[in-house]
C-alpha cells in the first residue's frame, strides 16, 4: 500500500463513501466512542491543558533539534548491537530491508501496525521477492485477508467495518464457519497468528516513539501482538519516520500519556513495551539482529517550513476521531492512507499537490481538529494554508473559481460596487425565487439547493432600513 | 454609549430581522447604534478559500470603515473573528497591520459584548417555547466566546431550554465548503436537524448568520415545524 489509495476521482469517491451507510454507521458511532472516553479521561487525569502545551514543547524542542537527537538515536542503537540505515526516500527504505529479507533467506515475515510501512509500501516491496508477509494487529489483519483494502483509520484500520462484514471475510477466504461474536472472532485469528510468530523469520515493527538517551523503541498496542513480533523471530527489523523521537524516558511517558488518551480514551493501553537492541546472552528471548531504519520520504522538506507544526503528531487520530467531515465520508474518501484532518495537511506534503489538491476543501474549518490535538497543531490553520499555496503556488484552482474571487475582491473591496450588489441581488435572482426562497439555485447555489432551500435576497437590504429608520422607535 | 454595528453580508442582504433585533435589543440596553454606510464584507470567503490576497482590500476597506470606532459589534461569531484575525494577516506591514490590532481589539461578538462589556445577563425578554441551542465553531473555538449566550438565554422568560445532542459538532456550513462540498455539507446538516428534532425543541436558536442560514435552509426545505431564530431575536421578544 503506498500513500494514495484510489485512482478514481475525489468526488467519484465521496459519492460512493456517501452511499455506504454501514461504513457511516460504523463510523459515527467510533467517533463517539473514542471521543467520549477522550474526554473522560482528559477530565480525569487533570490540568489537561497543562498536558497538552508540555507535549507540545517536546515535540517542537525535538523537531527544533532533529540532528542532535538523530544522531544521539543512531549512537546509541549502534552501542546496544543494532543497525540503523537512513533512508532518504521511500525506495532506499525498501531496498535497504529487501537486502536484509535476502540475506536471511525470508520465506515468512510478521509485521505490527505501522503507517510508515504502509507509507513506503514495504509489503508489496517483500512480497516481490516472494517472502510471506503477515499483519498481525487485528485490524490490519482484517484487511489484508480482505484483499489488500487499504486502512480508513490511523489507529483502527478496519474502523469502517462492521462485524457482520468482518465475519463474511473470514468466511469468504478462509472458511470461518464461527458467529460473528467479537470474541469469537478475536480467538480465531488469534490462533491462526500464533503460529505465523512461531515460524516467521523477520519481526517488522513501526514505531510509537525512539528514545535518543538509550536507544530505545517503544510500542503501544493493545493486542500484544508487537511483543511477539519482537520476542520470536530472530532478526528484527523497526521502521520509523525520522520525526518520531523523544530525549528520555521521561518525555515518553507524557507523550505516551497523551497518546493512550487521545487515541483511544484509555489511561494505559493493554501493552506499552520499550526495547533496547539485540537481546543479550542471559535473555530468553528477542532479536539476534536489530535493524532501525529511519524514514524521511519527504519529512526534512517539511521541516522549517510553515508546515513544520504537523510533524509533531504522535499518530493518535484525536482529530480524526474529531471530524464532522471524517464522521460523514469514512477514510477511504481521502485517497490516502493517511486520512481526516491530519491526512489532508499530510498527505499533500508527502505525496504531492496533484494527487491530493482536493484533500485541503474537505474541511469546514470548523477547528474542532485542532481542539482535539494533544500536541497543539494548528491543524485548521495548516489546511487554510495548503489552500492559499494551491490558489497562488501550485495554480491549481478553478478558473471559474478564480474568476470569481477577482470578482470578489473588487465588489467586496468597493463600499459603492458592494451596496450595488445589495440592491440588484434580490431583482437578479427573482428568476429563481418563490414565496421568498430559492429551492433550485443557479451557478454555486446548486449545490447548496440539492439539501436545503436558500433565502431570497430581501428587497429591502438592512441598510436600507437604518437609514430610513427613526431611533428608538423601530420601525 | 455609541456601539458601531458591524452587520455583515448575509445579515444585510438576506436576513434584516436580525439585523433589525440586534439594533432594537443594543438600543433598549442604552446603546446608541451607529452604522457606517461604508461597511462591506470581512473577506471570509475568498480568505478561507486561499485567496488571501483577493481579500486584502476588502479587509483594508473594513478596517477603515471602522476607524472611529469605539466598539464594534457584530452578529456573526465567525465574521467578527475575521476581523481579529486582521492583524496576522497584515503582519508585518508597518501602516495596515497596527490598524488592524486596533480593529480586533475592539471587535465583539454581539452576546459577548451585551454579558463582558454591557456586564448585563438578563435583558428582560420574554418568549414561550421549547427551545435548543446551537454552538458555533468559529464563535466558541476560535472566537472563544461560550458561555455569553448560556447566561443570557437562561434569563429569557417562558423559554424551557433544551441541550442539543451533538451541540459543537459543526452543521457543514464552513462558508464556500457549502458549495464545494455541497454533498457532504448536506449530509452534515441533515445530521444536525435529525439532532434538532430529536431534542422535541420548537425553536431552534444560534448567534452565527451562517450556521443559521445552512440549518433553517434546511429545516425550510423538510417542512420541519421549528422555527429558527437568531438570538438577537429571541432577546428582542418581550
Amino acid at each position: 500500500m503506498a500513500m494514495k489509495t484510489s485512482d478514481d476521482r475525489f468526488q467519484q469517491r465521496v459519492t460512493k463513501e456517501l452511499d455506504n451507510q454501514f461504513m457511516r454507521r460504523a463510523v459515527s458511532s467510533a467517533q463517539e466512542r473514542f471521543q467520549t472516553r477522550r474526554l473522560q479521561q482528559a477530565e480525569e487525569l487533570g490540568h489537561w491543558e497543562e498536558w497538552r502545551s508540555h507535549g507540545e514543547e517536546i515535540r517542537k524542542h525535538v523537531l527544533a533539534n532533529l540532528d542532535y537527537y538523530l544522531y544521539q538515536l543512531s549512537e546509541n542503537v549502534a552501542k546496544r548491537g543494532g543497525h540503523v540505515f537512513f533512508a532518504q526516500t521511500a525506495q532506499e527504505a525498501t531496498d535497504y530491508i529487501q537486502s536484509i529479507a535476502k540475506k536471511k533467506n525470508a520465506a515468512k515475515i510478521v509485521k505490527s501496525k505501522s503507517m510508515v510501512t504502509e507509507e513506503i509500501n514495504l509489503n508489496t516491496a517483500l512480497e516481490a521477492l516472494g517472502c510471506e508477509v503477515i499483519e498481525t494487529d487485528l485490524g490490519e489483519y482484517i484487511l489484508q485477508v480482505a484483499d489488500h483494502e487499504p486502512p480508513s483509520h490511523i489507529v483502527a484500520p478496519a474502523l469502517h467495518k462492521n462485524k457482520e462484514q468482518i465475519r463474511d471475510v473470514f468466511k469468504e477466504k478462509q472458511g470461518y464457519s464461527q458467529t460473528e461474536k467479537p470474541e469469537e472472532l478475536a480467538l480465531y485469528v488469534r490462533e491462526k497468528l500464533r503460529q505465523e510468530y512461531l515460524t516467521a523469520d523477520i519481526g517488522i515493527t513501526g514505531c510509537n516513539f525512539a528514545i535518543a538517551e538509550s536507544g530505545s523503541i517503544t510500542l503501544v498496542t493493545n493486542e500484544g501482538n508487537a511483543d511477539l513480533v519482537t520476542a520470536l523471530p530472530k532478526t528484527q527489523i523497526t521502521v520509523m519516520g525520522m520525526e518520531r523521537i523523544v530525549p528520555t524516558f521521561e518525555e515518553m511517558e507524557v507523550l505516551v500519556s497523551l497518546l493512550t488518551r487521545s487515541a483511544v480514551g484509555q489511561k494505559l493501553t493493554s501493552y506499552i513495551t520499550t526495547l533496547t537492541g539485540v537481546k543479550d546472552e542471559e535473555d530468553t528471548d528477542g532479536p539476534e539482529e536489530f535493524h532501525l531504519v529511519i524514514v524521511d520520504n519527504g519529512r526534512s522538506a517539511i521541516l522549517g517550513s510553515e508546515f513544520q507544526p504537523i510533524l509533531q503528531c504522535i499518530r493518535c487520530a484525536a482529530c480524526v476521531n474529531a471530524c464532522p467531515v471524517y464522521r460523514h465520508v469514512g477514510g477511504h474518501t481521502y485517497g490516502s492512507i493517511y486520512s481526516g484532518p491530519v491526512g489532508v495537511v499530510l498527505s499533500p506534503l508527502l505525496g504531492g499537490y496533484d494527487d491530493f489538491k482536493e484533500l485541503p476543501y474537505a474541511s469546514t474549518l470548523c477547528g474542532a481538529c485542532t481542539d482535539a490535538c494533544p500536541v497543539k497543531i494548528p491543524l485548521h490553520q495548516l489546511i487554510h494554508r495548503h489552500r492559499q499555496v494551491i490558489v497562488e503556488n501550485e495554480g491549481k484552482a478553478p478558473i471559474s473559481e478564480k474568476l470569481l474571487m477577482k470578482a470578489f475582491g473588487l465588489g467586496a473591496s468597493s463600499p459603492t460596487l458592494y451596496k450595488m450588489a445589495t440592491k440588484i441581488a434580490a431583482p437578479a435572482m427573482s428568476p429563481f425565487t418563490k414565496n421568498k426562497t430559492i429551492s433550485k439555485g443557479p451557478g454555486p447555489l446548486k449545490a447548496w439547493t440539492e439539501a436545503r432551500d436558500f433565502p431570497a435576497p430581501s428587497k429591502d437590504s438592512f441598510r436600507d432600513w437604518m437609514k430610513h429608520r427613526t431611533k428608538g422607535g423601530g420601525q | 454609549m455609541k456601539v458601531t454595528l458591524f452587520a455583515t453580508c448575509l445579515v444585510d442582504m438576506f436576513q434584516g430581522d436580525v439585523g433589525k433585533a440586534v439594533v432594537e435589543v443594543l438600543e433598549r440596553l442604552g446603546c446608541d447604534i451607529d452604522f457606517p454606510e461604508d461597511q462591506i464584507c470581512c473577506g471570509q470567503p475568498a480568505y478561507n478559500s486561499g485567496y488571501v490576497e483577493e481579500s486584502k482590500n476588502a479587509m483594508k476597506k473594513m478596517i477603515t470603515a471602522f476607524e472611529h470606532a469605539e466598539y464594534v459589534v457584530s452578529p456573526s461569531g465567525s465574521c467578527a473573528y475575521m476581523l481579529k484575525e486582521y492583524p496576522e494577516v497584515f503582519k508585518g506591514d508597518p501602516i495596515w497591520e497596527p490598524k488592524a490590532q486596533a480593529l480586533a481589539a475592539k471587535t465583539y461578538e454581539f452576546t459577548e459584548f451585551i454579558v463582558n462589556v454591557l456586564k448585563i445577563e438578563d435583558v428582560g425578554a420574554y418568549l414561550e417555547g421549547k427551545a435548543t441551542y446551537h454552538t458555533s465553531c468559529h464563535m466558541t473555538r476560535l472566537l472563544g466566546v461560550t458561555e455569553a449566550p448560556f447566561q443570557l438565554l437562561k434569563n429569557v422568560k417562558g423559554l424551557h431550554y433544551v441541550d442539543l445532542p451533538g451541540k459543537d459538532r459543526c452543521c457543514g456550513f464552513g462558508g464556500t465548503f457549502s458549495v464545494k462540498m455541497g454533498n457532504i455539507s448536506g449530509e452534515m446538516v441533515n445530521e444536525k436537524v435529525l439532532n434538532v428534532e430529536e431534542t422535541g425543541a420548537d425553536i431552534l436558536i444560534g448567534a452565527d448568520a451562517g450556521c443559521l442560514l445552512n440549518i433553517g435552509g434546511r429545516i425550510q426545505r423538510q417542512g420541519k415545524p421549528i422555527k429558527v431564530m437568531h438570538i438577537a431575536e429571541v432577546l428582542n421578544c418581550r
